[in-house]
């Protein structure tokens, strides 16, 4: 039988703030245990809660980047359940009515080699606390409780179980991670646990309208994880209904070194989360003025700077997205598209386009690989946007081929931290700098033909060779700077010249003005 | 002369004057507490309190002035407080001292009021009588085998024993207003968010609210406005300027008009609770008020509405009870689950359990709808009515309690007894709305009456005077139990 | 309605409260009798109205986003039942 997987994430964004969200402690990640608990995350007698303003906007931030509706009246919930690591025996969430609701992420992403794309429809995002943690090692057959996480803000960010497969789902998770980096609202550090990924997940027959039973696999906190855990359980479903059994709706945690997915006993017993509205909070209210200021302070988001991108630069929907996954990489292809707008101001429009696709294609290919290949972000490349820029500036103005630019291009990635320049200075010590001057390339050619009368009559065939020819460091004690595409244009000349008539041999027309330096594909 | 019967105003001129210095004061307090045999206080510490009244004494020696700079007070041990235990008369926190002040009592103590030692109370403020701490029940000053009502039965049977002029009380649905009607003392609870929950044990977060209790409404009133007050630590606290609650104490009465529901005076109270109540209704009336016949349809249902919204909320606020860091911790467990279970089956009495379980039942999937909502709708029916009736009336008039205080151990056998007795304090607390009750007589076996007074939002000052102009003309808030002390 | 010996024992689970046999059956008894009053909720027609969660109606107050609390672990933690280098202990944690 063929099977259809659905996943839907829920998203756990520590948000930005410096302080927790119910209280004065502050957020900051790696202090001693305990030391970031004050009487509020204690949940000492007598203790209430006083919501932070920070959080609250950085949830407007997300809705309004997400096209979602900010609610004008939220309420804050009680979930009830009884864990060392949740000081209060509840946590503080929203049930009923969420901070956010709807709003969508577009995602693109390569399904067997081939661009795939999808808008994933969010449900809700809403605002919660972080709890604590709870060290298993050993303490005489104790745990030991951490509460400095606990009271930590958190945006729960949920969506509609529209993905299909592990791809889409890291997809996903990889563009919202940009996201809420994008906008300011979370660090992002998935090795501090800032941005988790909690994976819905449930398998159907093809064509089957209703859903699968689901399990919910918690705590995912790399993409890597995230993949590796929702195929595993898709093989655990699947093989367990080809087996005749039936899935349990359960949350099951994924344990990366059997890279299996177990049940979490602990979470048994507790289904039952007892919610009702806090009666120490009172709704929170955003008015259209509070969001219209929000608004102002966004910078351009990920879905206008794509377009953009896409008319600015005839790039494709899959190019425009890929650029603008993450702030750092649109600000990297925009200061490079800048600063090769000055190198090589483009004649027109179409020139600009052009100019952008190639320096887009770069990016995407040499630059995406090696930063791929070191396993580096694009905020630690070598090859900074302005070098990348002068770099496509020197193919642009027929200095170097493509082929060569490329070799350039690994030479930079080996030398960091070298000036705008370096490109130059590197096609300077390689002695590759062009001769500009087109006269010396016309007797350098004669002389070759000369040397080689057949290749004269062949040259339409073995164009190849006579190229060769002309381009290989000659008789004439060139020093191997014959332009090759040059040559290989004065050479094409020359040799119907040559076919015209020989008798006027002796003399030399200067030739047609150099046609522009050819395109690298 | 003995000091611990004077009233505040005196004590103040004295003081003032330099006749009487704060330490001798709190001495001679801390010597009745000493020698009472009530069970009044669960906490006392003379170095504490002798501390805090020399403070005082410098205070008035360099020339500073203010209405409480020296006087003594008692805290209900529901306000949590540095030096003194904070138990809310449980096991859970029997040994539990505060890192720090609720605000009232930072508030107080900032006001240069000595601090006596905490009060004794039903355990986490659920009950009416004071039997259900942890710390033994309170005893009537009036007659030992008589409850002093609850939960603040301590802090009502101090103030009625001269063991204290002052005392702070906590009402969630009369936890003020029924034990200072049951021991002969005045009693006010504020409109909801007046006074700051911080540092106030939780019981029922959306009904808790702190109180003044004192001999008389003038002296209520000198607590009150040093007690309540914006706080941003608590996020229901009313954001509004500080007020002098005893602004209109002298407000005369004429054109004064008091509702009186007809569902307060019905079958269920006591003819020698109603006696005294219409006799003072009778005086008020003698000094210009009118009283008006008014209906508050849902007064019957405001006990299931309470006795669902508040264990809702206390089976919550609870929660955090479970010996890991603080309080209680069982000695034998087998693992987690059975740490917890043991630690909460012993640290919470029988009251608390069965509130904790009701609460865990009606807000458990598939009842949430049928009990805990329908409560909360209920709750603004009810609310309703009151608005309705306070448009055509100043305040309304009736009875803190179906009758006077009964006798230790009488209703253990069936705590539905106890939640019946609280028809009639109930619903203001269901409102928000500010409530107020004193001493208007003595009922059976010479136990007092006390009659409620129930204000529109934040008409705190008006209850106020009301109570000052009948007390300028009676002398119940005088009489003085014959009863042990 | 009326409760069951198994409900008293799916809340004592739900609320962490144990319960012995003969403590399971007098709550049974007591918590039949408060439901025999609260039920009388249910005789109410409340279609269409708000439900009541604060007495006074108000928004949300904010606070700014500033750090104000610093470390008093040693304090806070002198009322722990049980304590390991800066950890609360409690009895294994088991996923």
């Amino acid at each position: 039988m063929q099977w259809e997987v659905v996943i839907g994430l829920e998203t756990h964004a520590q948000l930005a703030t410096s302080s927790k969200i119910f209280s004065g402690s502050s957020t900051a990640f790696g202090a001693a245990p305990n030391t970031q608990a004050s009487p509020v995350d204690l949940a000492l007698p007598g203790v209430l809660p006083v919501m932070n303003r920070k959080a609250v906007e950085c949830a407007i931030r997300l809705g309004l980047a997400v096209g979602g509706t900010v609610a004008p009246r939220s309420v804050f919930a009680r979930k009830n359940y009884f864990y060392p690591d949740l000081p209060k025996g509840y946590q503080i969430s929203q049930f009923e009515i969420p901070v956010v609701a709807g709003g969508s992420i577009d995602v693109v992403w390569e399904q067997d080699g081939q661009p795939a794309s999808r808008t994933v429809r969010l449900t809700r995002a809403h605002l919660e606390e972080d709890a604590g943690k709870s060290l298993h090692e050993d303490f005489q057959g104790m745990s030991g409780i951490d509460l400095n996480r606990a009271g930590t803000p958190l945006l729960e960010i949920v969506t509609e179980p529209d993905m299909r497969s592990s791809r889409e789902a890291v997809a996903y998770a990889r563009t919202l991670h940009g996201l809420v980096m994008w906008l300011g609202i979370c660090d992002g550090n998935m090795q501090e646990g800032s941005f988790r990924c909690d994976a819905n997940v449930s398998v159907r027959p093809v064509g089957q309208a209703a859903y699968g039973t689901r399990c919910e696999i918690k705590n995912l906190n790399s993409f890597r994880f995230l993949e590796r855990a929702i195929d595993f359980e898709v093989r655990r479903q699947i093989e367990l209904i080809e087996d005749g059994g039936r899935v349990v709706q359960e949350t099951r945690l994924y344990d990366p070194d059997r890279d299996e997915t177990r049940s979490m006993r602990s979470k048994e017993d507790a289904q039952d989360y007892r919610y009702f509205p806090d009666p120490d909070l009172p709704a929170l209210v955003i008015d259209a003025a509070w969001i219209d200021t929000v608004k102002a302070s966004l910078p351009e988001l990920p879905k206008a700077m794509r377009s953009r991108f896409e008319t600015q630069y005839s790039l494709s929907a899959y190019d425009s997205t890929t650029l603008t996954s993450s702030r750092e990489m649109a600000d990297y292809f925009e200061r490079s598209a800048a600063a090769l707008a000055v190198l090589s101001p483009p004649a027109d429009a179409s020139a600009g386009q052009a100019q952008g696709k190639m320096l887009a294609n770069w990016m995407m290919a040499d630059l995406a690989g090696a930063l791929n290949r070191d396993g580096l972000d694009i905020g630690a490349a070598p090859v900074r946007a302005e070098q990348l820029a002068r770099l496509v500036a020197r193919i642009l103005d027929g200095t170097i081929s493509g082929k060569i630019a490329k070799d350039l291009f690994a030479a930079l990635w080996q030398s960091p931290g070298g000036a705008d320049d370096a490109v130059d200075r590197e096609i300077d010590a390689r002695g590759l700098r062009q001769i500009s001057d087109s006269g010396a390339i016309e007797a350098l050619v004669v002389a070759v033909l000369a040397a080689n009368p057949r290749s004269v009559e062949e040259f339409p065939r073995r164009q190849g060779e006579g190229l060769q020819r002309a381009g290989r460091p000659g008789d004439e004690g060139q020093q191997g700077q014959g332009q090759s595409a040059g040559g290989q244009r004065s050479a094409a000349q020359q040799a119907g010249r040559l076919r015209q008539g020989r008798a006027r041999r002796a003399r030399c027309r200067a030739p047609d003005p150099a046609p522009p330096a050819d395109q690298p594909r | 002369m003995s000091l611990h019967t004077r009233p505040v105003g005196e004590l103040r001129e004295k003081l003032d004057s330099g006749a009487l210095s704060a330490v001798e004061l709190a001495q001679s307090f801390l010597a009745r507490i000493e020698s009472s045999t009530l069970n009044a206080f669960i906490d006392v510490r003379p170095d504490l309190t002798l501390a805090q009244a020399g403070a005082a004494d410098a205070r008035l020696a360099a020339g500073e002035r203010g209405p409480l700079l020296g006087i003594p007070i008692a805290h209900k041990d529901i306000f949590v407080t540095r030096g003194w235990r904070s138990t809310a008369g449980s096991r859970m926190l029997a040994d539990y001292v505060s890192p720090f002040d609720a605000s009232v009592v930072t508030r107080l103590q900032a006001a240069g009021a000595v601090c006596l030692g905490k009060t004794n109370c039903d355990e986490f403020a659920m009950g009416s009588a004071n039997e259900n701490s942890y710390f033994g029940p309170v005893r009537n000053p009036w007659d030992p085998k008589a409850i002093p009502g609850g939960s603040s039965g301590g802090s009502a049977a101090a103030v009625a024993a001269d063991l204290a002029p002052l005392a702070t009380g906590t009402d969630t649905g009369g936890s003020v207003r029924q034990p200072a009607s049951m021991c002969g003392i005045t009693g006010i609870k504020p409109t909801y968010g007046r006074v700051s929950r911080f540092g106030m044990i939780a019981f029922a977060s959306s009904l808790d609210q702190g109180g003044a209790m004192g001999r008389s409404a003038s002296e209520c009133a000198l607590l009150l406005s040093a007690m309540s007050g914006f706080d941003e630590r608590d996020s229901t606290s009313i954001q509004k300027p500080p007020e002098d609650f005893g602004r209109e104490l002298d407000r005369p009465l004429a054109g004064l008009r008091i509702g009186l529901p007809r569902e307060f005076f019905g079958d269920g109270l006591a003819a020698d609770v109603r006696a005294p109540i219409d006799a003072a209704l009778a005086e008020l009336r003698a000094q210009g008020a009118v009283t008006v016949d008014v209906s508050l349809p849902r007064t019957a249902l405001a006990i299931p509405a309470y006795y669902v919204i508040a264990p809702a909320e206390a089976s919550s606020n609870l929660s955090r009870f479970d010996g890991v860091r603080y309080g209680h911790r069982a000695s034998h467990y087998t693992d987690l689950a059975d740490m917890y279970a043991r630690t909460r089956a012993e640290g919470f009495g029988p009251e608390v359990k069965r509130r904790i379980l009701v609460g865990a039942y009606v807000l458990s999937h598939g009842y949430y709808d049928a009990y805990y909502l329908q409560a909360q709708k209920l709750r603004r029916l009810i609310a309703d009515d009151f608005s309705t009736v306070l448009d055509s009336v100043d305040v309304i008039a009736g009875p803190v309690s179906p009758t006077v205080a009964w006798n230790l151990g009488e209703h253990s056998d069936d705590p539905v007894r106890d939640y019946l007795a609280d028809i009639f304090t109930l619903p203001a607390s269901l409102a928000g709305l500010p409530g107020l009750s004193m001493p208007v007589g003595l009922g059976a076996g010479g136990r007092p009456v006390g009659m409620q007074l129930i204000g529109r939002v934040f008409d705190e000052a008006r209850l106020l005077n009301i109570a000052h102009r009948y007390q300028q003309a009676t002398d119940w808030h005088t009489r003085r139990p014959g009863g042990a002390s | 309605m009326s409760l069951t010996a198994d409900d008293v024992a799916r809340l004592a689970i739900l609320a962490r409260l144990e319960l012995s046999a003969q403590e399971a059956k007098t709550t049974l008894s007591q918590l039949n009798s408060v439901f025999d009053l609260i039920g009388q909720l249910q005789a109410v027609d409340t279609a269409g109205v708000e439900p009541m969660t604060h007495p006074i109606a108000m928004g949300l107050r904010l606070r700014e986003d500033q750090v104000t609390e610093s470390d008093a672990r040693e304090q806070y933690q002198q009322v722990a039942p049980a304590t390991e280098q800066g950890l609360y202990l409690v009895p294994r944690v088991i996923e």
